[in-house]
C-alpha cells in the first residue's frame, strides 16, 4: 500500500513539473562567451518586461552555439564571428535558412601582465609574438622575460577573429597555452609575468593591462570611430525568421533600451 | 525476477558495446584522408591548418607524462599509507584518516583544476622561476591527489584480506611486525596492490577537467616536467565542440577517443588479471 502511494505521488510531481515547464514560454540562447554578458543582462531586463518568459543563456563558444542552432538544441545562437561556409552548408543540407542579426560591436583587447612595461604593439609585432618568432619581451623593448602566449581554443569566435585579423594564414605557435574561456585567459595573464593574451573588451579587469594596438587604445570611442583595428561584430543567429519570444527578445536587444544595456556591459552599440 | 535482472545486466553490456562501436566507426573514417603513419607517428597537432596536421604523438606523450608523474609520487605514498592504515594505525586514527581520504576522493576534478590554475601554478612559477606554472608538474601533482584515494583504499583492502593466521604464524615464529609486513603481508597482497596502482593509473590517464585547466594545453613534446603539455583527454574536450561534423578534425578526435578507450581498457584488463592471480593465491 505504502509503495503505491509513493509511486503515485512521485509520478504526479513529475507530470505537474513537466506541465509547468511547458506552460512557461522558454527561450534558449547558446554560444559565444563574449556575447554571453550581453545576453545575460538583456535576459534579466527582458524578464521584467515579460514575466511569463524563461530565458536561458548558455556559453560554450561560438562554434557550439551555431552547432546547437542547427541541431535544434537552442533557439538563438550567440556568435562573435560570422557563420562559416561549412556551417552554412550543413544548414542548407537540413533545409534551414539562417538569419543573421548584428547586435553589437566588440573590440579584441590585447592584455599583458601589469608589470610588463610594453604599452603598445603593432599588428606585425603581435603576429611575430603569436607565431613564436619573438620569444623574449626584450626584443620589443619590454623586460627580459620569456613570452608566454595565451590563446583561446578553436571553438571560440574570439580565436577566429584574432586568427583572421592578426595571424592571417600563419600558424599559431605550438607552445601557446590554450584556455577555454575569456575569463580563463584573464586568469592566466594575471598570474604570469611574461604572458600575453586577447579577450573581449568587456573582460578587461584591473588585474591585467590592456595595451594599445597600432598606437590606439581599446575603448568604446576608438572602436566606434574605427581607429582601433581589432574589432568585430557580434551576432545573434536564428533558424529562419524569428517568431514569438525569440522575435521579442531580438527586438528588445536592438531597441534603444537594449543598446544602452550593451554599452553598460562594456560593448559598442551597433546602432 | 531473475530474468529482469539478467536483462538489465545484458543491457548495460550492450550499451558499452554500442559506445565502442560508435567510437570505432567515427574514428576509422580518419584514415580516409590521413595515412595511419601520419596519425600515429605525427609530431604536430594542428587540425585547423590547411592541410590539417593530426599527429597523435604530442597528445599521447602528454597523457603518458602527466600520468607517470602522478603515479611516481602517489603510488609509493599510497601503498605506504595503506600499509599504515591496515597494519599499524590505531582504530581511532583509522577513523580519522579513512574519512579524510573519502573526502579527497569526492572533490570534483574541476576544483582541482581551479586550484592548479590559481594557486599551484603561480606557486610553481615562483619556486622554479619558469615563465608559466601551467605545466606537466602542476597536472601531475593534482592527478596524484586524485589517484591517491583509489590506490590507498584498494591496497588497504588487499592487505586486510591477508589471512590473520599467516600473520600470527609469522609473529609466533619470532618475526617483528615490520618483518611480518615485508615478508608475509606484502607478498600475499601484492596482486591486489598492483591492481590498485594500475587502477590509479587508469584514473589519472582518463582525467580531463584537471589537466584542461592546469597543464597549459600546448601540444608539444618535451622531456621537462616544467613545460606545458596537452593530453588526449583535454584535446577532445577543447576541440570537439567546434570541429565541423564530418571533417578530418572531427574524425581525428574520435580516433583519439578510440586510442584513449583502448588504453583504459588495457589497464582495466591488466588490473583484473592481477586481481585474479591475487585472489587465487589466497
Amino acid at each position: 500500500m505504502k509503495k503505491w502511494i509513493l509511486f503515485i505521488s512521485g509520478a504526479l510531481v513529475l507530470v505537474l513539473s513537466t506541465l509547468q515547464l511547458l506552460a512557461q514560454e522558454a527561450l534558449v540562447l547558446q554560444g559565444s562567451t563574449t556575447v554571453l554578458p550581453i545576453a545575460q543582462r538583456a535576459a534579466e531586463a527582458f524578464k521584467k518586461l515579460h514575466p511569463e518568459a524563461s530565458v536561458t543563456v548558455r556559453g560554450g563558444g561560438s562554434g557550439v552555439g551555431i552547432a546547437g542552432l542547427l541541431d535544434g538544441t537552442c533557439d538563438i545562437a550567440m556568435s562573435s564571428r560570422k557563420i562559416k561556409e561549412s556551417e552554412l552548408k550543413i544548414a542548407q543540407g537540413k533545409g534551414i535558412t539562417v538569419k543573421e542579426f548584428p547586435i553589437a560591436i566588440d573590440a579584441l583587447a590585447v592584455i599583458v601582465h601589469p608589470s610588463n612595461p610594453v604599452k603598445n604593439l603593432t599588428l606585425s609585432d603581435l603576429k611575430r609574438i603569436y607565431t613564436g618568432e619573438v620569444t623574449n619581451w626584450k626584443v620589443l623593448q619590454g623586460f627580459d622575460s620569456k613570452v608566454v602566449v595565451v590563446s583561446r581554443d578553436s571553438a571560440s569566435g574570439t580565436f577566429e577573429c584574432f586568427n583572421h585579423l592578426v595571424l592571417g594564414e600563419a600558424p599559431l605557435t605550438p607552445r601557446a597555452l590554450y584556455q577555454a574561456s575569456n575569463k580563463g585567459v584573464v586568469t592566466v595573464v594575471a598570474t604570469a609575468k611574461g604572458a600575453i593574451g586577447y579577450v573581449g573588451l568587456a573582460y578587461v579587469e584591473p588585474r591585467v593591462k590592456a595595451i594599445s594596438v597600432e598606437g590606439v587604445a581599446p575603448s568604446i570611442e576608438t572602436v566606434r570611430s574605427g581607429r582601433y583595428p581589432l574589432k568585430r561584430e557580434l551576432f545573434f543567429y536564428t533558424r529562419g525568421e524569428p517568431q514569438g519570444l525569440a522575435k521579442s527578445f531580438i527586438d528588445f536587444v536592438l531597441s534603444k533600451d537594449g543598446q544602452r544595456l550593451i554599452q553598460q556591459v562594456g560593448y559598442v552599440p551597433v546602432k | 525476477m531473475e530474468r529482469a535482472i539478467k536483462a538489465m545486466a545484458l543491457s548495460s553490456f550492450i550499451v558499452v558495446l554500442l559506445i565502442v562501436l560508435f567510437l570505432l566507426k567515427e574514428g576509422i573514417f580518419t584514415f580516409k584522408w590521413v595515412k595511419p603513419k601520419e596519425f600515429f607517428l605525427g609530431l604536430t597537432w594542428f587540425p585547423t591548418q590547411e592541410p590539417p596536421k593530426v599527429g597523435l604523438v604530442p597528445l599521447l606523450w602528454g597523457s603518458i607524462l602527466v600520468t607517470f608523474g602522478a603515479i611516481v609520487w602517489s603510488a609509493p605514498l599510497g601503498v605506504g599509507l595503506a600499509i599504515y592504515l591496515a597494519e599499524i594505525a590505531s582504530a581511532r586514527l583509522r577513523g580519522i584518516l579513512k574519512p579524510a581520504l573519502e573526502i579527497l576522493a569526492g572533490i570534483p576534478s574541476v576544483v582541482f583544476g581551479f586550484f592548479g590554475m590559481v594557486f599551484l601554478g603561480p606557486f610553481l612559477q615562483e619556486v622554479f622561476g619558469i615563465p608559466t606554472g601551467l605545466c606537466a608538474l602542476n597536472a601531475s601533482i593534482l592527478l596524484g591527489f586524485m589517484a591517491l584515494p583509489t590506490i590507498v583504499s584498494l591496497s588497504e583492502d588487499a592487505l586486510s584480506a591477508v589471512p590473520w593466521t599467516l600473520k600470527e604464524a609469522s609473529l609466533a615464529l619470532g618475526a617483528t611486525r615490520w618483518q611480518t609486513i615485508k615478508y608475509v603481508s606484502l607478498p600475499v597482497a601484492s596482486g591486489g596492490i598492483l591492481s590498485a596502482v594500475i587502477l590509479g593509473v587508469g584514473r589519472a590517464i582518463g582525467e580531463t577537467m584537471t589537466v584542461l585547466m592546469a597543464a597549459g594545453n600546448a601540444p608539444i613534446v618535451s622531456l621537462s616536467f616544467l613545460e606545458p603539455v596537452r593530453t588526449m583527454t583535454a584535446t577532445i574536450a577543447l576541440e570537439m565542440a567546434e570541429a565541423p561534423k564530418g571533417s578530418v578534425h572531427y574524425h581525428a578526435l574520435f580516433a583519439i577517443g578510440v586510442v584513449l578507450l583502448l588504453v583504459s581498457m588495457a589497464f582495466n584488463v591488466l588490473a583484473d588479471f592481477f586481481q585474479e592471480r591475487w585472489r587465487k593465491g589466497i
